[in-house]
This record gives structure tokens, C-alpha cells and sequence, in this order.
């Protein structure tokens, strides 16, 4: 007896609920524990960038943008408010969320009204103009960068502290990811990704729909940029606002499953574990750009469903060998005499 | 009294080429109209203006009256005028029902839609309703993209009934589908008339046309030629000619009314 | 003053020149591929350090590098399209196009960064270094040359495609692709053989870039970010489009900078491109594009 999908779909939640909040307990090194934080960082990135993107079709490349400007709002932030290391630091938070968001709106709607293919290339072109500003304005420490404040936790203390916080952030986008798809208006995105004009004509308003969602999955990003930046204890311009993390949260997206729930959390699961342990491994270097295009290129060009997608649609066949051989066993001396 | 839809001399033009030159017709509430005519002659085109798909060059649109010449898809679609397309667009990667439910919204608050369910159960119910009306209910759960040609079309009718809509165009809704579908169509057609809808309709099939529409418009190079019943059209000289392009009258004559016989 | 202005507008006009070339390179590939191919930055500078090698290790004047660099160019473009660009489904083609061509330049600058490291290099040869006094300042010979060249090869795409059945083939294809194939014309290859020019012109355009700039593998993306602009400026598949644009928005940056500062001057592409895909988006001379991305 094969349960059901919703079945399977929730207990496999809890197991992975339980092993979010497990695994800094039972794997304390501080290695072990950084790299872990990096993915969790890029999980609520990706799934934010997939409830707009995977559902709609419209591939931002982006939303380097509210994960930058997210991490400069935290900085300054604790910055102007005088706040030294601890835990209300964290309160500033929600705050980068919301500016990422407040940023989303100009943002949308200036984007949100070309095409396709030339609304990518305003979310590149519109990127560029957020990192010249942040090497340029002075409010963002030019080319120096920012600094945040530094919590007094031992090292151990100090991973796991930001381990859960980011878990918190990632529940949370998981659960607006899920709300976002199951709902009439992921109904809507998706069938603006099939057939926008026929959506138009059907009553559906793709204009705002677009808007909401996009701003919906720059919240999110805002909030991982001000914990990231709060982490690190220092940002700066090329890294806020770096042009491989836009590449990299489509590409993890991509891997896992375009639209999928699970799939970005699978694709920033593999690729940032991966990343981490080769600039660990190896000198970062160049290395890893050339690793990036080419897994991209493959990803996009021979698994372009992604490995969750490709993944669900073998399970029918599977279920189907498992019914077959569960019914028609052969006796074992007939398969001895077929040579 | 005024016809629910008059279309009042419009003109659309796309680069060189006049797809609509001065058209002017109208359509009465409760008829079911024929739009007939040669490849090219702007069949296509006017059920664009009228619904919103493209802008025309000049002329007026009006339903009931009120001019909806420079409506978008979104507000024609509102006001209760509903389409079809020759090359079916469906949501080929959600399911037939899910395709459904996206139709369902038309009254919906547009920031309520985050709160909603994707259908909730009286809507589901409907839905299932139209797929058995049009007789595809069993598909319910398959992504539509792997419905056939045929079924599309019948998915295609199905969701331009969900929204409720007092006028229907249907372009070619026999086009390309297999004979032993098409007289079940034009059932379900006669079925929706009955149920007080207005149709107008875009068709190829000479016969398709004969045995279902009372009253059959001609375009002719972007102009209506003639408008009449059924009968009338069929013995019309000029739109024999339309059809062939007019050399040999006597010839012609044979080979169009053969043509308009099929 | 005066004169700092009219530099600005003489350096606009000679690099808008270039500029006309590699961007005429990108929207012919759009034109005949539906394909925006975002490599194009990262190829110029590949251009350039090709030229780099070639002058350094075995002493060949610049313009002397580009007998290899353009062939060479080209070859990787066909490579590119024959391996990548083929797989493209028709669905959503453009887009894609975009991410497909972005991990090809991720990929390029990987390597140039690896062969090359990221320290900034220049081209130098007797005519980058001296200059010509004209109008009251000094040009430096290899703006002059280097605008001639643009020149010379823009009117030799101009001939190819007005005078050569292949041209001819091109711009049929260009048009309307359904209808060339049905005319029996092997798209295909030329989809091929557009996108290798498309690419070789960037050899030229890097050098003459390596020349007049100091560069380092990141400097792809602030190149695609301008030919971009010019692209979607000029119209999507109109190449008398990117030559006009171009030459508009290099006098633009370069007066900006003159009138504001440097640092400015690139936020005005960027801006610019911004505001008219707000405005506009098929551009200003571009066909409406009527076809479904």
C-alpha cells in the first residue's frame, strides 16, 4: 500500500523540519556549521526567487538587488542606531525585508511592463546601476564597504545562533512559498507563464499579480541579505551586490525544479554545500566561475526540468514495476530454465 | 431596436497589408451568426478588435450600445463577451481543471486571490459541471498539454462558458477536428444558444455553417460583402466569386456551389 | 573648457564607431536567432586578450592580430552555436538564450582568469601611444585608426549582406523565418555562420578596445551592459539602428564625463537603457516585435 502524495508531502516535511533543527546540535564544528548557515542563506534566496521567477516564467536576474541592499540597510542600520553585537542586531532584520520590498515596488513596475526576454535584461541593467551606487555613495562607504557589529559569542555559540535565525527566515519563505503556489493566485502566475495575453483575456490581472509576487520574493531576499551581512561582519559592494549570485540562485533553482517547492531547496542544498567545500578545497580563484558555467550550461541544456521534476515523473514508473513484480511473481525453477 | 453587437466600418490595417477595410455588420441577441469567407479576408482580425486583441485603425465597436472599440481583452472579457482561438491557447502545463479554475475569477478581488484556495468547492463543482456539458470531465487531472486537438477544442469551449458570458465568438471551432466530434460540437452550440446566448461564429465547414446558423455574414477582402440567411448566401454570384476569384462565370459557378455544397 | 567638450564629442564619435561594429554583431544575431547572447562583452575582451598574446609573445602588430583573431572568433562562435544554441526549444527561446549565453560568458571569463590572472593589461603599439594635435587637443592615432577599421568592416557586413546570396539568404531569414525555409533556404547554416560573424566582429572591436582601454576579465559586463543599451536603442535587428545608437550614447558618455564626472558616465547607460525599455520596449527603430518570445 503506496501512501498518498499528501501523506508522503507532509511527513517528509517533518523530517525535515526535525533535521533543520537538529543538525547544528549534532554537527557543532564551526566549519561544518558556517557551511551550513551559507545554505540556509541561499535556500530562502532561491525559494524567494522561485515563488516570482519559477512560477511566472519571468526569469529575474535581479534580485542581487534586495539581497544587497537588505544587507546595506542592516549595516547602516545598527550603524545610525548605535546598537553593538548581540541579539538586537537581529531586530534589523525584518527592517532590510522591508526595504528590499519598498525597493521591489519602483523596481516591479518599471520592470514588469517589457517582455520577457527584455524584462531579464532590465533586471541586469538595473543591478548595475544598484552596485555603481553602492561603490559610489557615500552612505554606503564607497568602495570600503560597511562594517556590522560584532556579537561576543564563542565560535560555536556564534554559528548556531545565526543557523537559527536563518532556519526561522527559511520556514517562514518556505511556508509563503507553499501559501504562494497552492493558492488562486499561484493559479494565476502559473497561467501567466502559459499563456499571458489568454490569462489577460480570461480576467486576471497580470499586471498586479506580477507586482505582488515580485515584491512578495524580495522580502525574503532583503532579510538573508541583512543576516549574511550581519555574519560576515563586513560588506562590500561587489559582494552585496555580486552578479553570481543572481547566476547562482537561477542556476540552483534551475538544478532543483523551476517551480517547484522542493526543488530549490534541493538545488541550494547540492550546489552550496559544493561551492563552500571548493574555496575551502581549492584557492577560490577562477576555478569556480568555470565550474558554475559549465554546470549551468548543463543543467539548462540537458536536465532543463531540473532533478525534482525529472525525479516525481520516474515515480509513476517506478510504482508501476513495483505493482507488476508485486503480482506476477516468477516461480523460480521456469527462471533457471529461460536461459 | 438596437442589435447587441454592431460593428460600425472598422479598418485595420498591419504594415502594407488592409486586413479589415470598412466592415460593417451586426449581430442580434440571441442569433447564432455565421462569419464566412475566403483565407484572408479578415475573419480573424475582426474578432481581435472586437475582443480586444488588437486596436483598430478607425470605426466603432459597440455592445448594447456602448462603444468598446478601445476596450483591452480584460475589460471585453468583463463586460461579457468571450472568445475563442483557432489555434487553441490553453495552460498546457497546468491541468484541465486547474485550467478551469483559472477562468473562474472574474469577480475576484485581486489581493484576495493570495488568500484563496485555488478553487473552492462551488467552483470546483462548476467547473466540473462545464467539462462534463462539453464531455472531457474525465480528463480532468491531466495537464492540458496532452489533451489531443480535438479535446483542446472542447476544453477551449468549456472554459469560455465558465465566466458566464452573454456573447461567445468562437473562431473555427470545428477546424481540424475529427468529423465524428464535430456534430457533438455543434449540439453543445445549440445547447448554449438555448440557454439564451448569442454566438457568433467563424467557420471553414460550409456544412458545419449550413446546419447551424441562421443568419451567415461574408467578408470579402476586409468588407462584408453580403449578409443573409443560410439559403440566400449559398446561391449569392458574388460570394461564389469571393470564394474563387472570378475568371470562368459558368465554371465557377459549378465548382463554387460544389464547394459550398461540402 | 570649450575644448574638453569637443574631445568628448570626437572620442564619442570614433568609439561610437567600434562600438557600431560589435553592437552590429549582437543584433544580427538577435535579428536572425530570436537570441540575445550576453557573451558578446566577455567575447570583445577574449578579442582583446587574444590580441594581447599575439603582440606580446610574437611581436605581430595589432592589426596584424586580427588575421588570426577574427577567423579564430569566428570558429568559436560557430563552436558556441553548434554546441549550446542548437538545444534551444522554441519555447521561451529568448530568455533563455539569455541564461544559456550568461553561463557561456561565466564560463570564458573563468578561463581567461585562469590563463591570464586579473591584473589589468593595455594593448600598446607606436600608434596607441603617440598622438595627432587636431582641433586644439591630442587624439591618440589609435582612435583615428581604429574607427577607420570599423568602418571599412561595417561596410564589408554591409556587402555581404546587400551584395552575397548568403547576404541575401540572411536577410530573408531575417524577415521572416518560416518563409525563407519554405523558400528552401538552409536556415540553419546560417543561423551558424551569422552568429560566427556575430562573434568575429568582436576581435576586431576588442583589440581596438585593449587599445584605448585598460582591461581585466571583469571588464565583460560593463561592455555587454553598453552594447546592450545600444542594441535595444537601435532596435532589436536593425543595424543602421545600433550604428546611430551608438554613436549617440559614446558622445553621451563621454560629455557626461566631461560635464559631471567618470564615475557617472557608465550609470548613464545603464539609465538610459533603463528609461527606454520603460518607454519603449521594441526600441527606437526596431520592428514592434510582434512575435511571442
Amino acid at each position: 500500500m503506496i501512501p498518498s502524495r499528501t501523506a508522503l508531502g507532509v511527513l517528509g516535511g517533518l523530517v525535515a523540519l526535525a533535521i533543520l533543527v537538529g543538525f547544528p546540535l549534532a554537527f557543532s564544528n564551526p566549519t561544518t556549521t558556517t557551511i551550513a548557515f551559507f545554505v540556509l542563506i541561499f535556500m530562502i534566496a532561491t525559494t524567494a526567487w522561485n515563488a516570482f521567477s519559477g512560477l511566472s516564467g519571468y526569469i529575474a536576474l535581479g534580485h542581487a538587488v534586495f539581497f544587497g541592499s537588505g544587507a546595506y540597510a542592516l549595516a547602516i542600520g545598527a550603524e545610525k542606531l548605535h546598537l553593538s553585537g548581540g541579539w538586537s542586531v537581529f531586530a534589523l532584520v525584518p527592517v532590510s525585508g522591508v526595504v528590499a520590498g519598498v525597493i521591489a515596488v519602483p523596481f516591479g513596475l518599471v520592470a514588469l511592463r517589457t517582455r520577457r526576454h527584455t524584462f531579464v535584461v532590465i533586471t541586469i541593467a538595473i543591478f548595475f546601476i544598484f552596485q555603481l551606487l553602492a561603490f559610489n555613495l557615500g552612505i554606503t562607504g564607497g568602495s570600503s564597504g560597511l562594517q556590522t557589529p560584532t556579537p561576543l559569542w564563542t565560535a560555536v555559540g556564534y554559528n548556531q545562533r545565526f543557523y537559527y535565525v536563518a532556519a526561522a527566515i527559511l520556514v517562514l519563505t518556505v511556508a509563503m512559498a507553499c501559501g504562494i503556489r497552492y493558492s488562486r493566485f499561484g493559479l494565476q502566475l502559473l497561467a501567466i507563464r502559459d499563456d499571458e495575453d489568454r490569462a489577460r483575456g480570461l480576467g486576471v490581472r497580470t499586471r498586479r499579480v506580477k507586482l505582488l509576487a515580485f515584491v512578495a520574493s524580495a522580502i525574503p531576499t532583503g532579510m538573508a541579505g541583512g543576516v549574511y551581512a550581519y555574519f560576515l561582519g563586513q560588506i562590500f559592494p561587489q559582494f552585496a551586490f555580486d552578479p553570481l549570485f543572481d547566476i547562482s540562485i537561477a542556476l540552483m533553482a534551475f538544478f532543483g525544479g523551476l517551480g517547484t517547492l522542493t526543488g530549490p531547496l534541493l538545488g541550494a542544498l547540492v550546489l552550496e554545500s559544493l561551492q563552500q567545500e571548493f574555496t575551502l578545497n581549492f584557492s577560490a580563484g577562477s576555478l569556480y566561475l568555470i565550474v558554475y558555467g559549465a554546470l549551468f550550461l548543463v543543467v539548462i541544456l540537458l536536465l532543463p526540468r531540473g532533478v525534482v521534476p525529472t525525479l516525481s515523473s520516474l515515480a509513476p514508473r517506478v510504482r508501476e514495476q513495483i505493482r507488476r513484480r508485486a503480482e506476477v511473481p516468477p516461480p523460480p525453477d521456469q527462471a533457471r530454465d529461460v536461459a | 431596436m438596437t442589435a447587441l453587437l454592431e460593428i460600425d466600418d472598422v479598418k485595420k490595417s498591419f504594415g502594407g497589408l488592409r486586413a479589415l477595410d470598412g466592415a460593417t455588420f451586426s449581430v442580434e441577441e440571441g442569433s447564432i451568426a455565421a462569419l464566412i469567407g475566403p483565407n484572408g479576408s479578415g475573419k480573424t482580425t475582426l474578432f481581435n478588435v472586437m475582443t480586444g486583441y488588437a486596436q483598430v485603425d478607425s470605426g466603432d465597436i459597440r455592445f448594447r450600445g456602448r462603444s468598446i472599440t478601445s476596450a483591452g481583452p480584460d475589460r471585453v472579457f468583463a463586460l461579457g463577451i468571450g472568445r475563442t482561438f483557432q489555434l487553441t491557447r490553453i495552460f498546457a502545463r497546468m491541468t484541465v481543471l486547474e485550467n478551469m479554475l483559472v477562468a473562474t475569477q472574474r469577480h475576484e478581488g485581486w489581493l484576495r486571490s493570495v488568500f484563496r484556495a485555488a478553487g473552492s468547492p462551488s467552483e470546483r463543482e462548476r467547473a466540473f459541471e462545464l467539462l462534463e456539458f462539453v464531455g472531457i470531465a474525465g480528463l480532468s487531472s491531466l495537464p492540458a498539454g496532452n489533451l489531443s486537438y480535438g479535446q483542446r477544442k472542447l476544453l477551449e469551449l468549456a472554459y469560455v462558458l465558465v465566466a458566464d458570458p452573454e456573447v461567445i465568438l468562437l473562431d473555427e471551432p470545428a477546424g481540424g477536428v475529427n468529423p465524428s466530434l464535430i456534430n457533438h460540437i455543434i449540439d453543445r452550440i445549440r445547447e448554449v444558444n438555448r440557454a439564451g446566448k448569442t454566438l457568433i461564429v467563424v467557420e471553414h465547414d460550409m456544412q458545419f455553417v449550413m446546419d447551424l446558423c441562421e443568419r451567415v455574414t461574408v467578408l470579402d477582402q476586409g468588407r462584408v460583402l453580403t449578409t443573409g440567411s443560410p439559403d440566400e448566401v449559398r446561391s449569392n454570384p458574388a460570394v461564389l466569386d469571393a470564394y474563387l476569384g472570378g475568371d470562368d462565370e459558368e465554371e465557377d459557378d459549378e465548382v463554387g456551389a460544389a464547394v459550398l455544397e461540402t | 573648457m570649450g575644448s574638453a567638450y569637443a574631445k568628448a564629442v570626437v572620442d564619442g564619435i570614433l568609439t561610437g564607431g567600434v562600438y557600431a561594429l560589435m553592437a552590429a554583431g549582437l543584433t544580427l544575431i538577435f535579428g536572425v536567432m530570436d537570441i540575445i547572447n550576453i557573451a558578446q562583452g566577455i567575447m570583445v575582451i577574449l578579442g582583446a586578450y587574444l590580441s594581447y598574446s599575439l603582440s606580446v609573445h610574437f611581436g605581430m602588430d595589432l592589426f596584424a592580430t586580427l588575421i588570426i583573431t577574427i577567423p579564430a572568433l569566428f570558429v568559436v562562435g560557430v563552436a558556441v552555436e553548434w554546441f549550446f544554441m542548437r538545444r534551444l526549444a522554441d519555447r521561451d527561446r529568448t530568455a533563455m538564450s539569455i541564461l544559456v549565453t550568461y553561463a557561456v560568458a561565466i564560463l570564458i571569463e573563468g578561463g581567461i582568469t585562469q590563463v591570464y590572472g586579473v591584473s589589468y593589461l593595455q594593448l600598446h603599439a607606436s600608434y596607441v601611444d603617440t598622438s595627432v594635435h587636431i582641433f586644439g587637443f591630442y587624439l591618440p592615432y589609435i582612435y583615428l585608426y581604429g574607427f577607420a577599421l570599423a568602418i571599412v568592416l561595417l561596410g564589408a557586413l554591409y556587402a555581404v549582406l546587400y551584395l552575397t546570396r548568403f547576404g541575401q539568404s540572411l536577410r530573408a531569414a531575417l524577415q521572416d523565418r518560416r518563409a525563407a525555409e519554405l523558400i528552401g533556404i538552409d536556415v540553419d547554416r546560417v543561423r551558424t555562420i551569422t552568429f560566427g560573424i556575430g562573434i568575429a566582429v568582436t576581435a576586431a572591436g576588442g583589440m581596438v578596445f585593449g587599445a584605448t582601454n585598460s582591461f581585466n576579465p571583469n571588464s565583460g559586463y560593463d561592455l555587454i551592459s553598453r552594447l546592450l543599451t545600444i542594441v535595444i536603442l537601435g532596435g532589436l535587428g536593425s543595424i543602421g539602428g545600433a550604428l546611430v545608437a551608438a554613436l549617440f550614447m559614446l558622445v553621451l558618455e563621454d560629455v557626461v564625463a566631461v560635464a559631471w564626472s567618470p564615475v557617472w558616465s557608465t550609470l548613464v547607460f545603464f539609465a538610459v537603457l533603463v528609461v527606454v525599455l520603460t518607454v519603449r520596449p521594441e526600441g527606437l527603430f526596431g520592428r514592434a516585435a510582434t512575435r511571442a518570445q
